[in-house]
C-alpha cells in the first residue's frame, strides 16, 4: 500500500511542522509513505474564489504527483474536500476520478482504512477541538449539530485515549471559525469577530489547546490569539497524535 | 449601477459596535438552538426534510400544470386571479384593485414578496397610504427602513431602539423600554387601522393546487385579523409557493414553524378558500425572474425555499454582519443565491459573503444545496465579468505560481525571507490580514527542504 502524502501548499511553507508530525505519524502506523516532490497546491484558493476555470495547472500538477498512489493523505479537510469535489482532467477523466475518491483526510485515513482505533499517546493538557467545517460537514468527519442523527467523531475518537487528555466540550460544537479561504481578507472584519467569537468560546472553557485537523483555520486563530497576547496554543491533531506513538 | 455598500464595507460598520453585534448573535444562536430542541424532538425529522424536499422537486418539474389546476380551482371558488410577469406589474395590479374601489388606504400583513417588489415604495407614491401590521415591521416600517430578516423583521433593534421609535410615532413615553407596555401601544394604534381599512393584503405560505385555496401563517393574527375585517383581500404570491395537495400541507407546517422559531406550528395557520358573501378576493401570482431561475440548472432549487429563515439564523456570517448588509429583501445565506438571479451587477458580492461552512444547508427543511449554489455563483459571477480587476490579476498571479513547482518553490522561500527579515513589507496597514491578527512565523525550512534532508527517498516520474 503506497501512500502520497499531500501537503497543503501553506503548511509547507509555514507549518513544517504539521506535515513532520503527520509524515511520523503514518509511519509509526506502519504505512509506506512518500512525498511527491513536486506538488504545489490543490487550487482551492481559487476556486472558492470563483475562478475554478484557472485550477486547470493545479489539477494537472497534481495528477502527475499522485497518479501512482494507492491512497493520497492530507492533513486539511478543505483541501481534501476539495480534490474529491473538483479534481479534473479532461483527458483522463477515468483516472481523475479514482483520484477523487482514494484522497483521505488524516484522521478518516487513520479510523476508515488503517482501522486503527486507538493510538496510545500522552498529551497532558486541556484541550479544546475546533471542528473546521470542510472536514466536518464537507467530508462528514463528525456528526453536525444542524441534523437529527446519531453522535460520532473521527478525530475525536482518536483523541479521546489519549493519556492525560481533557477534551472540553465547547458551547458552539460546530460553528465556522470565519477562516474561509480568500473570505478571512476579503470580509476582513466579519472573518475577525467570527474568529474572536471561536476563541472566547475556547476561552470560557479554560483550554491550554486548541486543536483541530485543518490548519487554515488554526492559522487564522493563532493570528488573533497572538495579537490578543493569549497563552493559549494552536496544535494540529497530527501532532498531538504524534506526541508519542 | 451599483448605489449600495458592499457586503463587506456595510458588515465592517456593522461589527464597530461590539456590544450590538454580540447580541444580535446570540440572539438568533438562541432561535437556532429552539430550533434544534424542536427539530431532536421529532425521530422522522430528516425523513420530513426529505419529503419535502422531494415535493417540492415534483412541483418544480410541473409548476405549469400545477399552476393552470389552482388558478382554475381558485376561480372556481369566486377568487380573481391575477398574473404579473415582474414587480412592476405586480405594483400595477395592487394598485389598479385599490382604484378600481377608491381606497386610499391598505393593511399589510407579512409579505417578502411585496418587499421584493417595493410595493410600500411605489404605492406611497401613488398617495395610498400603508400600515404594516406585523409589530416587527410595523417598528421598521416607521423608522423607514427594510425588515432585516426575513421573519424577524426588526431583530436588529434593541428595545431601547423601538421605544425611541414609538415615542416619536405613536407619542409614547420616553426611555419607557418595558416591552408589554410598547406591544400594547402598538396594538392600540393597530387595532384602530384593522378597524378602518377596506382593503388588505397579505402573504402567501403555500397555495395549493388541488384546491385553490391559500394558507396564510402568523404568529400575531394579524393577516386573519386584516383579511377579515376588509372588503377587499388581495393576496400576493411568488409562483413556487404552490404545493400539489391538502395533505402536502401537514409535511410543511410541521417544518416552517420549527425551522423558523422552533415553536411545533405557528399560532395562526389560516385557510383563505374563496371571498366572504359581498367581498372580494384577489390572488397575484408573480414570476419576477423566478423563471429564470427555474431555468438555471444549478440554482432552481432555490425556489424550494419556504422562507422559515433557519439558514440565516445558523449563518455565523449574517449573525454578525446584519440582515440590511446584504441590500437585498431577502438577506442571508437563500437572499445571497437569489439575489444574483434578480440583478448580477448589483449583486455579484452577495455569493462571497460567506465561509461556506454549510450550515445553511443542513438546515434548511426543504433540503436546498445553499452553500453548493454559493460556490457555484461565483464561478458564473466571474465568468460574467462581475469581479473586480486587482482579484482576477492576483488570481491568475496565483495560478501560474502554484501550476509550476520551481516557482513556487521560489516564491515561497522569497516570501518567508521577506516575512523573517523585511517584515514591514507584510505586516502593514495594507494587509488586510495584519490589521487585527499576527502573521504566522516563517520557519527556517519548508517541509519539502526537511524531506529532502530526513524524508524515505523515491523515484517518482515526475520527481526525476
Ligand atoms: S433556504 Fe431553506 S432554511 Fe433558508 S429560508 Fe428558505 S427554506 Fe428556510
Amino acid at each position: 500500500m503506497r501512500i502520497g502524502l499531500f501537503i497543503p501548499c501553506y503548511v509547507d511553507q509555514f507549518y513544517p511542522k504539521v506535515a513532520i508530525a503527520t509524515y511520523e505519524l503514518l509511519q509509526k502506523l506502519g504505512c509506506d509513505v512518500r512525498f511527491p516532490m513536486k506538488q504545489t497546491c490543490c487550487g482551492q484558493p481559487m476556486a472558492n474564489s470563483g475562478y475554478a476555470h484557472l485550477t486547470k495547472g493545479c489539477d494537472a500538477n497534481f495528477m502527475a504527483n499522485f497518479a501512482e498512489f494507492d491512497y493520497i493523505v492530507c492533513p486539511s479537510g478543505s483541501c481534501v474536500l476539495h480534490v474529491k469535489e473538483h479534481l479534473h482532467d479532461e483527458n483522463n477523466e477515468e483516472l481523475a476520478s479514482k483520484m477523487r475518491k482514494r484522497v483521505f483526510e488524516l484522521t478518516e485515513f487513520i479510523t476508515d482504512v488503517l482501522k486503527v482505533e486507538t493510538i496510545v499517546g500522552n498529551f497532558p493538557y486541556k484541550v479544546g477541538m475546533h471542528q473546521s467545517c470542510h472536514g466536518q460537514r464537507g467530508l462528514k468527519l463528525s456528526q453536525m449539530s444542524e441534523l437529527n442523527a446519531p453522535f460520532f467523531s473521527k478525530p475525536e475518537q482518536l483523541l479521546s485515549k489519549i493519556k492525560g487528555i481533557n477534551l472540553v466540550s465547547l458551547s458552539r460544537k460546530d460553528e465556522c471559525c470565519g477562516f474561509g479561504g480568500t473570505f478571512c481578507v476579503t470580509e476582513e472584519a466579519i472573518s475577525v469577530k467570527m474568529g474572536q467569537d471561536r476563541i472566547k468560546d475556547h476561552e470560557a472553557h479554560q483550554v491550554d489547546y486548541i486543536t483541530g485537523g485543518d490548519m487554515s483555520c488554526l492559522m487564522h486563530l493563532e493570528g488573533i490569539l497572538k495579537r490578543q497576547k493569549s497563552p493559549i496554543q494552536i496544535i494540529h491533531i497530527a501532532e498531538i497524535l504524534n506526541a508519542t506513538v | 449601477m451599483k448605489n449600495n455598500l458592499e457586503h463587506s464595507e456595510a458588515a465592517a460598520i456593522f461589527n464597530k459596535d461590539v456590544k450590538r453585534v454580540d447580541w444580535h448573535d446570540e440572539t438568533l444562536w438562541f432561535v437556532r438552538e429552539k430550533r434544534d430542541k424542536a427539530a431532536h424532538q421529532i425521530p422522522e425529522w430528516e425523513l420530513l426534510r426529505e419529503m419535502a424536499s422531494e415535493i417540492k422537486n415534483n412541483v418544480l418539474s410541473n409548476i405549469h400544470d400545477y399552476l393552470l389546476e389552482f388558478e382554475s380551482n381558485a376561480q372556481k371558488n369566486g377568487i380573481v386571479v391575477h398574473w404579473a410577469a415582474d414587480a412592476e406589474e405586480h405594483n400595477k395590479i395592487v394598485h389598479s384593485i385599490m382604484e378600481k374601489h377608491g381606497v386610499k388606504q391598505m393593511v399589510k400583513s407579512k409579505s417578502m414578496l411585496t418587499e421584493e417588489c417595493h410595493l410600500n415604495e411605489y404605492l406611497s407614491e401613488k398617495g395610498i397610504d400603508v400600515i404594516d401590521s406585523d409589530l416587527g415591521e410595523r417598528i421598521v416600517q416607521l423608522r423607514k427602513e427594510p425588515p432585516s430578516h426575513i421573519v424577524l423583521p426588526a431583530i436588529h433593534l434593541k428595545k431601547e431602539d423601538v421605544s425611541e421609535t414609538f415615542h416619536e410615532h405613536l407619542g409614547t413615553e420616553k426611555g419607557n423600554n418595558d416591552p408589554q407596555y410598547l406591544t400594547e401601544a402598538a396594538r392600540l394604534h393597530l387595532r384602530d387601522t384593522f378597524l378602518t381599512r377596506k382593503v388588505a393584503l397579505t402573504g402567501v405560505n403555500f397555495a395549493i393546487a388541488e384546491t385553490g385555496e391559500i394558507v396564510v401563517c402568523t404568529n400575531e393574527g394579524n393577516a386573519d385579523m386584516g383579511a377579515h375585517l376588509a372588503d377587499v383581500h388581495i393576496a400576493c404570491m411568488g409562483f413556487e409557493k404552490i404545493i400539489p395537495q391538502r395533505k402536502h400541507l401537514s409535511v410543511f407546517l410541521r417544518l416552517l414553524a420549527r425551522s423558523a422559531t422552533g415553536q411545533p406550528i405557528t399560532t395562526f395557520s389560516s385557510h383563505f378558500k374563496k371571498p366572504r358573501d359581498g367581498k372580494e378576493m384577489h390572488i397575484v401570482i408573480v414570476d419576477n425572474g423566478r423563471t429564470t431561475q427555474l431555468g438555471r440548472e444549478d440554482f432552481r432549487n432555490s425556489l424550494k425555499c419556504i422562507r422559515c429563515g433557519a439558514c440565516m439564523n445558523t449563518c455565523p456570517v449574517y449573525r454578525r454582519s446584519g440582515g440590511h448588509s446584504y441590500h437585498n429583501a431577502v438577506a442571508g445565506p437563500i437572499g445571497s443565491i437569489l439575489a444574483p438571479n434578480l440583478d448580477m451587477n448589483k449583486n455579484a458580492d452577495l455569493p462571497f459573503a460567506s465561509t461556506l461552512c454549510g450550515s445553511c444547508t443542513n438546515v434548511c427543511p426543504v433540503k436546498i444545496d445553499i452553500h453548493d449554489q454559493l460556490y457555484k455563483w461565483r464561478q458564473v459571477l466571474v465568468k460574467e465579468g462581475h469581479a473586480p480587476l486587482g482579484k482576477t490579476i492576483a488570481m491568475n498571479g496565483m495560478a501560474t505560481v502554484l501550476a509550476n513547482p520551481m516557482v513556487f518553490d521560489l516564491a515561497g522561500k522569497v516570501g518567508r525571507f521577506v516575512m523573517k527579515n523585511i517584515p514591514v513589507l507584510v505586516n502593514n496597514s495594507l494587509n488586510p490580514w495584519y490589521k487585527q491578527r499576527e502573521m504566522p512565523a516563517p520557519p527556517n525550512e519548508s517541509f519539502r527542504e526537511w524531506y529532502k534532508k530526513n524524508g524515505t527517498e523515491f523515484n517518482n516520474k515526475n520527481n526525476e
